[in-house]
């Protein structure tokens, strides 16, 4: 079911000018450049004409601009406008064409069919110094032409910004449909723009918060249950399902660790809550909290040695940091209000949280030692943040009063606030990690 | 009219009890929001089950029976599992009935509002639980007879967002499961 996706510069059928291009291509960075960490920073005006090769050609530019588009570093610049029509990727762009209605990039591609296979070369040019920034070639089965899509817009995104990109990924989240009081929920996953959603329970059952393995292959999320709880691996391979075994009472908020051999998670007794590890190849359990308080929402450093989590054991519930095996818990949260659902980033730099202070909740983003703390959104209900694998971007559930629950995301500057582009009402988003 | 029945006399009661625990915890931490204006109707949210009820008579024994003359549910204050005050006579009326009915068991399912996060609240729901699950043992009824669940924010029984919607969603409710009439 996988599909192969090969990639290999564009040497052969293109000139000397566009090797010289390419050669250049670390000078021409410093002209055009898109700073991703300045809050005020102007979207970068790119032109991404429909590609050659018919209907799609243009779905996958489309697919383009609306990527990076949404990242909020980039301005798709209005076809209309275009001065020079029928680009081809076997000739330079009249760059005084595009210069003229100031698009400081410029994006072409030509779409062919080889042997059933879609092949895919595109072009980015700096425009201001008419210099080729990427020549490259993807090919994948006709149906994964978004990936394609996806894999271009990624390649764009870091040699502009210098960051990996974070489109060719899914989204796994929380379906919810029907009255409040008879919510039905399903897992469901998506690809990060809305698109392909699909369903991989029934709703018989509610579920809730499923997580990424790091291979993007397996998730792990619990079901609630008229009799209690259950947590679950899943692998989106083959579909096949796995219970971590029966707890007595409620287990609850699992999370893979990094490298997914094990997974975090909370088992309730006699109303007291604390912190288990399980190692996945020999089901060996481990508690590794054991206070009277809550302690629940791990979510492991990215170097595996460290855990972040959600305690109520200083009388309302804050951010604590421990060694991955229980060891010196410390408070890293000290600002006004409540604190819960702590995530690690994928670069260890940040750890997002959800913070309610004066009947309003906020997804906020704060320093492993509890400096800097950032407040990004605010509304009556933002909830449970989840990562894009380059850590510039964080997803979440945002209610509205009388329980509408929709995706929204978010930049770590808190510039960048939009809805995500699914039709339906879902919670619980967790981000994969960059697909292969 | 009708004459007042047993069932709507309970209800008045039980709101005046609520009403007067909710002003005698006001000073507890609230979440921002108009204040509360009327308190939870704790008998009102279950339609009767077509069996157990003749007419208004209610077999004992039944479920129904200790629905109405037990109370099945108790409230609690934002993000507390502490037992209030107004709780206290139901959680004794459901200790006596499930000691007259030995036969019965039951699961305490603990409820939140939607005033905190899901994981957290599934947690706060089991505390919740376990509080009346403790006092129900202190009272003499057997804890084999007891089970608990955390329904978290997950299962409201008032779909609304307001003050007096989540007084009604924080709550552990006494579900029979087996051995009644």
């Amino acid at each position: 079911m996988r599909m192969l996706l090969k990639r290999r510069t564009l040497i052969a059928s293109f000139g000397a000018a566009a090797l010289a291009g390419g050669l250049a291509s670390r000078s021409a960075r410093a002209e055009i450049e898109v700073n991703v960490n300045r809050g005020d920073v102007q979207p970068l005006p790119i032109a991404i004409p429909a590609f050659g090769g018919g209907a799609p050609g243009s779905e996958i530019a489309s697919v383009i601009g609306a990527n990076l588009q949404r990242s909020g570093l980039f301005r798709p610049l209005e076809p209309a406008t275009f001065i020079e029509k029928d680009l081809t990727t076997a000739v330079q762009p009249r760059f005084p064409d595009w210069k003229q209605i100031n698009a400081q990039a410029l994006v072409n591609g030509q779409v062919r069919s080889v042997e059933g296979r879609l092949v895919v070369d595109f072009r980015l040019w700096d425009v201001f110094s008419e210099q080729q920034l990427l020549g490259l070639q993807f090919s994948a089965s006709p149906e994964n032409w978004r990936r394609i899509a996806h894999k271009i817009s990624d390649q764009i995104y870091e040699r502009l910004t210098g960051e990996k990109g974070y489109f060719d990924t899914r989204i796994v989240f929380v379906a919810e449909t029907g009255a409040r009081d008879k919510r039905v929920k399903r897992l469901a996953i998506m690809d990060q723009d809305g698109a392909n959603p699909s369903y991989l329970t029934n709703g018989a059952s509610i579920v809730m918060t499923p997580r990424f393995s790091s291979n993007s292959q397996e998730i792990t999320y619990m079901e609630l249950r008229p009799e209690g709880s259950a947590i679950y691996l899943f692998n989106l391979e083959t579909a096949r399902r796995e219970s971590l075994g029966e707890f007595r009472g409620m287990v609850f908020s699992p999370r893979f660790a990094p490298g997914g051999g094990k997974v975090a998670f909370s088992v309730e007794r006699g109303g007291n809550s604390d912190i288990y590890i399980m190692d996945l190849r020999n089901r060996a359990t481990s508690r590794i909290t054991s206070d009277p308080a809550i302690d629940t929402s791990p979510s492991f450093s990215p170097d595996g040695n460290q855990i972040v989590f959600n305690s109520d054991r200083s009388g309302a519930p804050q951010l604590y940091v421990m060694g991955a095996d229980g060891s010196n818990p410390r408070r890293i949260s000290y600002g006004e209000g409540r604190y819960t659902t702590p995530v690690w980033s994928p670069t260890g730099e940040f750890i997002a949280f959800t913070k309610q202070t004066g009947g309003e909740f906020h997804i906020g983003v704060m320093r492993p030692d509890g400096s800097d703390e950032r407040l990004l959104t605010s509304s009556f209900m933002d909830e449970g943040p989840t990562w894009a694998p380059n850590g510039r971007v964080l997803m979440f559930s945002r209610e509205t009063p009388g329980g509408l629950s929709k995706l929204w995301s978010v930049d770590v500057t808190g510039r960048i606030l939009q809805q995500v582009p699914y039709p339906g009402d879902a919670s619980d988003p967790a981000w994969s990690p960059l697909l292969n | 009219m009708t004459p007042m029945t047993a069932r709507t006399a309970l209800r008045f009661a039980l709101i005046a009890t609520a009403a007067a625990s909710m002003t005698a915890c006001a000073s507890r931490p609230k979440p921002a929001g108009p204040a509360p204006t009327t308190a939870p109707p704790p008998a009102a949210e279950q339609p009767a089950p077509s069996t157990g009820v003749v007419g208004e008579s209610v077999i004992p024994g039944s479920e129904r029976d200790f629905v109405i003359n037990a109370g099945d549910r108790v409230y609690f204050d934002f993000d507390s599992y502490e037992v209030r005050v107004d709780a206290q006579p139901v959680l004794e009326a459901q200790a006596a009935w499930l000691k007259r009915y030995p036969g019965v068991k039951v699961r305490i399912e603990g409820n939140t509002d939607e005033r905190g996060t899901r994981e957290y609240n599934i947690a706060l729901g089991a505390r919740r639980a376990n509080a009346v699950r403790e006092i129900l043992i202190a009272q003499g009824v057997g804890s084999d007879r007891l089970t608990t669940v955390s329904y978290g924010k997950e299962q409201p029984i008032d779909p609304g967002s307001t003050e007096e919607s989540w007084a009604r969603n924080r709550n552990a409710h006494t579900q029979i499961l087996s051995g009644a009439r």
